[in-house]
């Protein structure tokens, strides 16, 4: 390959990741102005495969939210919220989205349409109560997608078992009142064929997504799994069921399998491998990543990538031949998948020890969220009790800066690269 | 099994049965739990806010309710984290100091935290720990069935447990107790809304309350001996206001804080302890039984911050308990921590505030002890309303 070759590629993901944001936020933007009425969706089981058949433009709220920690002015919103007479202890989240809204929708990257209708999972019980707002401020129809997850560490039933059947049937059936309530939305038929259509499409990024992540085995890792793969991710979600995904991700693949058959690695000089667990540090995003990366240390993966990806990690490949059936399965796998790395985080987190080659696991339990933090602490001692792997663990926030202690948190990174340099002095002399 | 695991209640005036019951609801050690498990008995724990409890009683199994105590976490606090409610913390440390000994615990997609429970009890003990999926789609038409389904898996593993095959008749014999017990609290809160005078909030709550730890068989018998007892007390009727207290749900509010309210209020319904009193209705005994407690806990039931139900928009829930109550004000507090509940506050103070009710909002943790504040604001809030 020539380096004008090299030049196109490396990078690629990211610089074609923020255009599409781009094109995402003006997309919203103008359906803003056209009064088109929007479906509020979440990045744990979008149904964008359903809803794009509608052509529902997408809001993805916690996209919106977290946009607003990363460009320092989430306080603005979340005071907005607080002085409405939301806690201070519930999801960040939804506190900046109400400010959005309260604001007329506009958001630093521009404004999005109302609700015409939203549609959530289970896999967080906050999407409920979050969709409970706007069903009071816009008075729309709110669909609570049922998904059973795990019932027991290690117990997922299996397809082909009768209890797989049975949770299929139930999603199944929600989805066919899903489809039902969108025609008496919008007033369209059904198109099955645009429904295959997008599915398609998903399948490419499903499978483009599991491949991707692969690859960051490689040594030195492609790419950081905390700040480029938060780029990545988000295309995965905002440009589900599309073309664009579908290309991005072919193109994204390419790119990791370049970077690895070259031994291309990022900007960190890697000495330690490390996971992180749980919701990024969004207020103090880059920093963030800096602390770890000013010692060696790479994230080469992240349970995020997993759940926030809705479970895409797994790779479904839907059957477009016999549609609703497959979706209602790949959603239910998938969907699945997303919780699991959140409720038994522990066992995803010993296979990646195993299959990154992990020098070290950093934890992030977040204030807003307690679908991703309840269990961290608890997840982390079966970890270690397991494979013997250091970890660090920081509390902070996703959203409010409030709970966000820099120094504090420079502090514990660098105590936890002193203690792995010990450790790995320790191992070379024995 | 029938077993008296309350026993001292019997020949005492209604005063000494409360008192006891006040022991009983504050002992840690859980001593009913133990003489159930001292006469061989196998117990199923099960989280808050409501399990189908009958399909364990079929099995022999005691049902008990998981909601916490006002104690030290010990044990437990190496396994949470900061941002948490107390009840999350101190319903494990139940288990880890081994107050409470299980052979299945159960928990429910009720909120973000509660849902992580059957993961972190799963690696803490070697007993099955298990969430079971209530359907958060209760609008859906497919919903029933599939909970019916639901229940049946349970109940499979609950006949593991216990080695017994819980017949039809089994099954249908427990819900005939448990629709007799929910008739009884339905009586006693009767009282509450009519004669609140006779039965503080206080009292009523205790009564209640031991029905999570004893068998309803004998909570049955309690409430027959004590239901008369309040029909015939005499108490002279005080100038009170009459509220609402919503709330409690989930996190139990110390037994001081709802006396406190007692002393100033007449509680005239609340939402204590709910999914004891979940199904509004008598279950049917006629048909597929497990179909039928499925349906009930979809179509006859109440409401709570922790259930979606486009037919049951909680603010309207609150408003219409207001109002079938008589009550002229509210309390609303959340338990801290608790996002299910804070959201739900701010539902609620709007909703209240446009129909020009009076409030009081306050925020609670179990182990609270001192209530002095909150007893001054809820003095000047009730003489508010009484003289304002």
């Amino acid at each position: 390959m020539t380096e004008e070759k090299r030049v196109d590629i490396v990078g690629r993901g990211n610089v074609e990741g923020a255009n599409l944001f781009r094109d995402w936020f003006a997309e919203l933007g103008e359906a803003a102005k056209n009064d088109h009425g929007a479906a509020y969706v979440f990045v744990m089981g979008s149904m964008a495969e359903i809803l794009k058949v509608f052509d529902f433009p997408l809001v993805l709220p916690e996209i919106t939210s977290l946009q607003t920690a990363v460009r320092r002015v989430a306080d603005e919103y979340l005071t907005v919220a607080e002085d409405y007479g939301y806690s201070s202890d519930i999801c960040g989240y939804v506190k900046a989205d109400i400010g959005i809204h309260m604001r007329e929708r506009k958001h630093p990257m521009g404004a999005i349409p109302k609700p015409a209708l939203t549609v959530l999972t289970n896999a967080c019980n906050t999407y409920v109560k979050w969709a409970e707002i706007w069903e009071r401020m816009y008075n729309i129809p709110v669909f609570v997608l049922d998904v059973p997850a795990t019932r027991q560490a290690g117990g997922q039933f299996q397809p082909g078992s009768a209890d797989f059947k049975r949770d299929c049937k139930y999603v199944e059936a929600q989805i066919r009142e899903l489809i039902t309530l969108c025609e008496n939305i919008t007033g369209k038929k059904f198109d099955i064929d645009r429904l295959r259509e997008t599915m398609a499409y998903a399948n490419d990024m499903n499978i483009g997504w599991k491949r991707v992540l692969e690859l960051n085995k490689s040594k030195p890792s492609l790419f950081n799994a905390l700040t480029d793969g938060t780029v990545y991710l988000g295309v995965s979600n905002n440009f589900r069921g599309t073309k664009e995904g579908s290309d991005y991700f072919k193109n994204l693949v390419e790119e990791m399998e370049y970077k690895a058959a070259h031994g291309i690695g990022t900007q960190t000089d890697e000495k330690y491998r490390l996971a992180f667990v749980g919701v990024p540090c969004y207020p103090i995003f880059r920093r963030f990543n800096e602390m770890f990366a000013e010692w060696g240390g790479a994230f080469v993966h992240s349970t995020y990538l997993h759940f926030a990806s809705g479970g895409a990690n797994m790779g479904f490949e839907y059957d477009v031949n016999r549609p609703i059936e497959s979706l209602a399965e790949g959603t239910l796998i998938s969907v699945r998948e997303a919780m699991d790395n959140m409720f038994h985080q522990d066992r995803v987190v010993i296979e990646m020890v195993k299959d990154y080659e992990l020098d070290g696991v950093v934890y992030h339990p977040i204030k807003s969220c307690r679908t991703v933090s309840t269990g961290l602490a608890d997840g982390r001692r079966a970890m270690m009790a397991a494979t013997d792997t250091p970890s660090l663990f920081i509390e902070s926030d996703m959203m409010d800066k409030r709970v966000v202690s820099e120094a504090q948190i420079k502090n514990r990174a660098d105590a936890f690269f002193e203690g792995l340099a010990s450790r790995r002095l320790t191992a070379q002399n024995a | 099994m029938t077993l008296s695991l309350f026993g001292t209640w019997q020949g005492q005036s209604l005063d000494g049965i409360v008192a006891e019951c006040r022991d009983l609801v504050e002992d840690a050690d859980f001593p009913t739990v133990k003489r159930w498990r001292e006469a061989g008995g196998k117990v199923l724990g099960h989280f808050q806010v409501y399990f189908p409890e009958e399909i364990a009683h079929a099995a022999g199994m005691l049902p008990l309710k998981m909601r916490g105590a006002p104690i030290e976490c010990m044990h437990s606090d190496s396994h949470f984290g900061s941002y948490l409610c107390s009840i999350i913390k101190t319903s494990l440390e139940l288990a880890l100091s081994k107050r409470v000994e299980l052979d299945l615990f159960v928990t429910h997609p009720i909120c973000d935290a509660a849902r992580n429970l059957a993961a972190v009890w799963g690696r803490n003990f070697e007993y099955p720990c298990q969430i079971l999926y209530l359907p958060q789609n209760a609008n859906s038409a497919a919903s029933a069935t599939y909970l019916s389904e639901e229940y049946a898996r349970v109940l499979a593993d609950i006949e593991k447990i216990t080695g017994k095959k819980v017949t039809d008749e089994a099954l249908k014999n427990s819900m005939s107790v448990y629709n007799e017990n929910r008739k009884l609290l339905r009586q006693l809160y009767e009282f509450k809304r009519k004669q609140p005078w006779l039965i503080s909030a206080y009292e009523t709550y205790l009564l209640t309350n031991i029905g999570g730890m004893i068998t309803r068989d004998e909570h049955n018998e309690i409430l027959k001996a004590v239901i008369p007892m309040i029909e015939t007390r005499s108490i002279k009727r005080h100038d009170k206001i009459r509220v609402v207290f919503e709330g409690g749900f989930c996190e139990q509010p110390p037994l001081d804080l709802i006396r406190t309210i007692s002393q100033s209020c007449y509680v005239v319904d609340d939402d204590l302890l709910i999914g004891l009193r979940w199904i509004l209705e008598d279950v049917s005994l006629e048909g597929n039984p497990l179909f039928n407690l499925a349906e009930a806990y979809l179509e006859k039931s109440s409401y709570s911050p922790v259930q979606h139900d486009s037919r049951k928009l909680k603010e309207k829930m609150l408003l219409q308990r207001i109002a079938d109550s008589g009550a002229e004000a509210a309390i609303i507090t959340a338990a801290k921590m608790c996002e299910p509940g804070l959201e739900e506050q701010v539902a609620y103070t709007k909703a209240l505030d446009e129909k020009g009710i009076p409030y009081f909002v306050s925020e609670f943790e179990e182990s609270m002890t001192s209530f002095d504040h909150m007893e001054i604001q809820l003095e000047t809030f009730t003489e508010n309303i009484l003289f304002g």
